[in-house]
């Protein structure tokens, strides 16, 4: 009986070891960068689109973990990325003036828009600027569904509000603590506005009875920057491989990947990268 | 809405189709939860035989604990796991954080204990029952444990299948770990999460029907498989089952 459990356990751990030796790619043979990124660029689907380019020319993959804008950033900084792409400029530069990155460039943009229940409960469709729009919001105390997760789109969010001079808080301001996709899906749940960006809402599909109620302010223009993380920060970083990568996305070619994709025919992105001297 | 009946419809499609990586990402959330089970039937099996026969100062404290770890919540374990595979972390030059080594890891931790907890509640109905008869054949306690193991294998199936099931269906953890990369490190309840958040909720729902149905698919062939083990061993069923 004793022999038999001994031979069936050993079985057991053998076809585990097997298995674990065939089964788990292997970390040497494959070559790949990670990127940290935003959840906008993964769910409009900007990054199915382009990343096979590049893997197809150079036989780098393209590894993208894609949270918030702040987690991303804290990913970065403790090196289990080697390239970060995100869209909080100012969290940007610090990243790069604390030594984590090697130098931040400009990628593209789209803006920011505010959406909200089709009838516009508070009436902010025609607002002279965003400004007006947030505190009739405010003023009307109607529900707004804020990120409150200290992404891009949430640091922006909170940044309108301080212009505004409003103390965003009360009952009628709920943040959800999550994600772009989740937070429009409880906005839509509770009938409240929220503040996105253009790429998400496009590719979002859940907005029935749901409309863009504000846009075109320049507080709402979106910058999306790229960083090689530092490898003297970081000797375990994939430098070449991530600067390919960098250097790909700024090129000619990269630029005009990211102008073409399109989402029923919309741009979602417009490529400014600087003029690359070569 | 309709978003429930449509869900079905596409459950059916994306099975029959073959479409959206479907069954890449089947097969990895097999893999992963399948390993971590298999693991942790190795880590918590014996601990629940050894807990069952004997009796220490601190029996109830380990006992208990086993029993807290129940409602471990995945998220917790996945930050644990993050923080120690993290670059910045006392594991982080194995480079493991963002792949599916990572997932097992973490699921590991997360199911083991409940392995142990219920293995250990069916193993103490047998050990009172044979306990005597194990202490005349003169074995010594591992050997006990080993006999107690083998007695009671076709009710452990349950212990092994709730771990299974837990790791299956959890996605806080591997969230965290993973990264939900395409291709490397995306499962099923991850793949429903992101589709829930591009608010595609009857892709996020067929997803989780087919979750479940693969749920299924495994109990299935777990309870055959103990059905004919205990043909062929000549046993009435056993007892301690619910």
């Amino acid at each position: 009986m004793v022999t038999k459990i001994k031979a069936f356990s050993l079985g057991l751990v053998a076809l585990l070891a097997i298995s674990l030796s065939h089964s788990l790619p292997s970390q040497a043979d494959e070559r790949f960068i990670t990127v940290a990124s935003t959840t906008s660029t993964q769910n409009s689907g900007l990054f199915e689109f382009m990343l096979p380019v590049f893997t197809k020319e150079t036989g780098i993959e393209v590894r993208v973990v894609a949270v918030g804008t702040g987690q991303a950033i804290k990913l970065a900084r403790n090196g289990d990325a080697d390239v970060l792409f995100v869209h909080h400029k100012p969290s940007e530069e610090a990243f790069v003036a604390d030594g984590f990155g090697i130098k931040r460039f400009d990628v593209m943009y789209n803006d920011f828009v505010i959406v909200g229940p089709s009838e516009d409960p508070a009436g902010i469709k025609g607002s002279a600027d965003v400004i007006t729009a947030l505190k009739k919001i405010a003023d009307s105390k109607t529900p707004f569904a804020s990120r409150g997760d200290d992404s891009g789109t949430d640091k922006r969010e909170k940044s309108l509000w301080k212009l505004a001079n409003i103390e965003a808080g009360g009952e009628w301001y709920r943040e959800t603590g999550s994600g772009m996709g989740a937070t429009l899906n409880t906005a839509h749940g509770m009938g409240a506005y929220a503040l996105t960006d253009r790429a998400t809402w496009l590719a979002y599909k859940n907005k029935d009875g749901f409309d863009v109620l504000f846009e075109g302010d320049k507080n709402l223009f979106n910058q999306y920057g790229i960083i090689a993380v530092s490898p003297e920060k970081f000797p375990h970083v994939k430098i070449d491989d991530a600067q390919a990568f960098v250097d790909w996305v700024i090129s000619k070619e990269g630029q005009a990947v990211i102008a073409d994709y399109k989402l029923n025919g919309t741009q979602l992105f417009f490529p400014n990268a600087p003029v690359q001297g070569s | 809405m309709g978003a429930q009946e449509s869900a079905i419809f596409l459950a059916a499609d994306l099975v029959f189709s073959g479409d959206y990586q479907l069954y890449s990402i089947v097969a990895l959330s097999l893999k992963v939860s399948l390993l971590a089970t298999g693991i942790a039937t190795c880590l918590g099996l014996p601990l629940a035989a050894l807990l069952a026969i004997a009796r220490f100062p601190g029996w109830d404290i380990v006992a208990t604990f086993l029993n807290a770890m129940l409602g471990l919540p995945p998220v917790v374990v996945g930050l644990f796991v993050y923080l120690s595979l993290s670059r910045a972390g006392p594991l982080g030059m194995l480079g493991l954080l963002f792949t599916p080594t990572a997932m097992v890891i973490a699921q590991t931790i997360l199911i083991t204990p409940i392995v142990a907890a219920i293995a250990l509640r069916s193993l103490e109905d047998f050990n009172s029952e044979y306990a005597e008869q194990l202490r005349a054949m003169g074995l010594t306690g591992w050997e006990r444990a080993q006999t107690l193991l083998w007695e009671a294998r076709f009710s452990l199936a349950t212990a092994v299948l709730a771990g299974f099931g837990r790791a299956v269906a959890e996605v806080g953890a591997v969230m965290i770990v993973g990264g939900n990369i395409a291709n490397v490190t995306r499962v099923m309840t991850t793949a429903i999460a992101l589709e829930t958040s591009k608010g595609d909720l009857a892709l996020a729902l067929a997803l989780g029907v087919i979750l479940i149905l693969l749920a299924l698919v495994v109990n299935l062939i777990a309870s055959a498989a103990r059905e004919i083990g205990r043909k062929a061993a000549g046993e009435a069923p056993a007892r301690g089952e619910a």
